[in-house]
């Protein structure tokens, strides 16, 4: 028994199958009791007000904004190295949801960052790597898209998704040369003197794991799609060829 | 029931309200893609089925 | 791979081929901005720095659909896969071709641009010695990006898609070390910093190209 039995799509739908609703379930609850948490029972902070409670969807979405780039990146390495399918569609499942972790922290951090900072929108070196980030998930989406032959594609999009990850890193630190911030620093570290007390922190380490159960919830359906409209694609050529 | 959001209520409500608007309509577009191709597939499949 | 490289320019020097589009641009970008923020010297004099890499960057894309496209679509990319030539070797004679031809001109064109923006005169040195350094990097990187779309119906719009994001740290140091020459501040680190990225472009991104032609030749 080995992790690359998974790479046999009719294995991955049976397991996947089997998986989701506990998946999901999973998902759903640790969501829920997070953000109620969150919401509901936390106290102000004597210097952000209630908008502190903006982090419990802020930093969860941007963890994994991230996250999903690294997936993406050891799905395109799988595929270069082993040609196993499903580790391309799980790549190209994953980047919508990426992008849509990348908007959620912009658009949260935005409307946190009104009053806070009194602007929408700094160019920061976090907010600017974060928009850069976005631009190379909409990249990713538009070259999936658009090559027809789906092998090439996740070819194509492998040797994307590695070449721009180290660009990416690149301008991650580019920008950090370019411009010194006002975003804060990690909030949460192990070994960091400052960062959100526990009062904060424990329904916000519930929010980041809702948002990694929910990440995988949404890459294993997408995986699915993927897997079945692989199979339509092959079955409606066989039907012409027939025919 | 609610709690006292103070003076920046809005903008509480409006990035909570972003965020899982956002959420949402991905879940539902996920599902949605997700039912539409498994319809679309019994149906090729049954029909290979039918014409073997 | 000389004989490539002597092929490509003077394709590219022939009437059509595209040679003195992108300086044009270039020029266009120095002459619309000031109509667009107005003739203030103080103002431009600062953003000129940006605008003449931003300039550079957007005349540099213009021309990289027609990298690998011409000879993708008449079949002399399957040849050249198949000769004894490494495809790496091919992409960087490429990049180079498309780098003399196009970043060349703009390296020598952008002081002259850069009076028109009244930029700052300590400025000069760093802007020649920036874009001498940094334009290989916009040219093999926009192979790279060429090299993954040149299949493509509609290859020009994700090909900018893709690249763009990517010159974001070329621009950013580019940039930086004009503007600091500019002022007069300690310039050398952004541009060692730009010397880097080209050499490692250089070494990279030849690889990572031809294996997305490989992709595409199949």
């Amino acid at each position: 028994m080995s992790i690359w039995e998974y790479a046999n799509p009719k294995k991955f739908m049976q397991t996947s199958s089997w998986a989701l609703p506990w998946v999901s379930g999973l998902a759903v609850v640790l969501l829920a009791v997070g953000l109620v948490w969150g919401f509901f029972f936390t106290p102000e902070d004597y210097k952000q007000g209630s908008t502190v409670k903006i982090i419990y969807l802020h930093v969860p979405s941007a963890m994994m904004a991230v996250s999903a780039w690294f997936m993406m990146l050891a799905g395109s390495l799988i595929w270069l190295i082993r040609r196993h399918h499903v580790s391309a569609l799980a790549a190209k499942a994953a980047a919508p949801v990426g992008l849509t972790f990348t908007v959620i922290g912009l658009v949260t951090g935005a409307i946190w960052g009104q009053p806070m900072w009194g602007t929408w929108w700094a160019w920061d070196p976090r907010l600017t790597s974060f928009l850069i980030l976005g631009l190379f998930y909409l990249g990713y989406i538009a070259l999936w898209a658009a090559v027809e032959d789906a092998d090439t594609a996740a070819d194509l999009t492998s040797v994307l998704c590695i070449v721009g990850s180290v660009f990416a890193f690149l301008s991650r630190y580019a920008v950090l040369f370019w411009n010194q911030g006002l975003h804060q620093g990690a909030s949460l570290s192990v070994d960091s003197e400052q960062h959100v007390s526990d009062i904060y922190a424990f329904p916000l380490w519930t929010c980041i794991a809702g948002f990694v159960v929910l990440f995988v919830t949404l890459v294993l359906l997408r995986t699915r799609t993927e897997i079945r409209s692989r199979r339509i694609r092959a079955l409606m050529a066989r039907e012409r060829a027939g025919a | 029931m609610m709690p006292d959001l103070g003076k920046y209520a809005g903008t509480v409500l409006t990035a909570y309200g972003a965020a899982i608007a956002l959420l949402v309509v991905l879940v539902a577009v996920t599902l949605w893609q997700g039912a539409r191709t498994k319809r679309q597939l019994a149906e090729i499949e049954g029909r290979l089925a039918k014409g073997d | 791979m000389i004989a490539l490289l002597q092929r490509d320019l003077r394709l590219a020097l022939r009437a059509g081929g595209g040679f003195g589009l992108g300086l044009a641009f270039f020029l266009m970008v120095a002459v619309l901005v000031p109509l667009g923020v107005g003739p203030e010297g103080a103002l431009l004099s600062r953003i000129a720095p940006g605008i003449l890499w931003v300039g550079a960057l957007l005349a540099c894309l213009l021309s990289l659909d027609r990298m690998f496209a011409l000879d993708f679509e008449d079949g002399a990319l399957d040849l050249m896969a198949v000769s004894p030539l490494p495809l790496e070797g091919v992409v960087a004679m490429k990049a180079l071709a498309h780098w003399l031809v196009t970043g060349l001109p703009l390296v020598v064109i952008a002081p002259v641009l850069g009076v028109l923006l009244s930029l700052p005169s300590g400025g000069y040195v760093w802007l020649l010695a920036s874009l001498m350094l940094g334009s290989p990097a916009l040219s093999l990187i926009g192979g790279f990006g060429a090299a993954l779309t040149v299949g493509l119906k509609r290859g020009g719009l994700i090909l900018s898609l893709i690249v763009l994001p990517m010159y974001v740290p070329t621009l950013i140091f580019g940039a930086e070390a004009v503007r600091r020459g500019a002022v007069g501040a300690e310039a050398m680190v952004p541009l060692l910093l730009l010397a880097a990225i080209s050499l490692g472009s250089a070494a990279i991104l030849p690889f990572a190209a031809a294996a997305a032609l490989r992709a595409n030749l199949k």
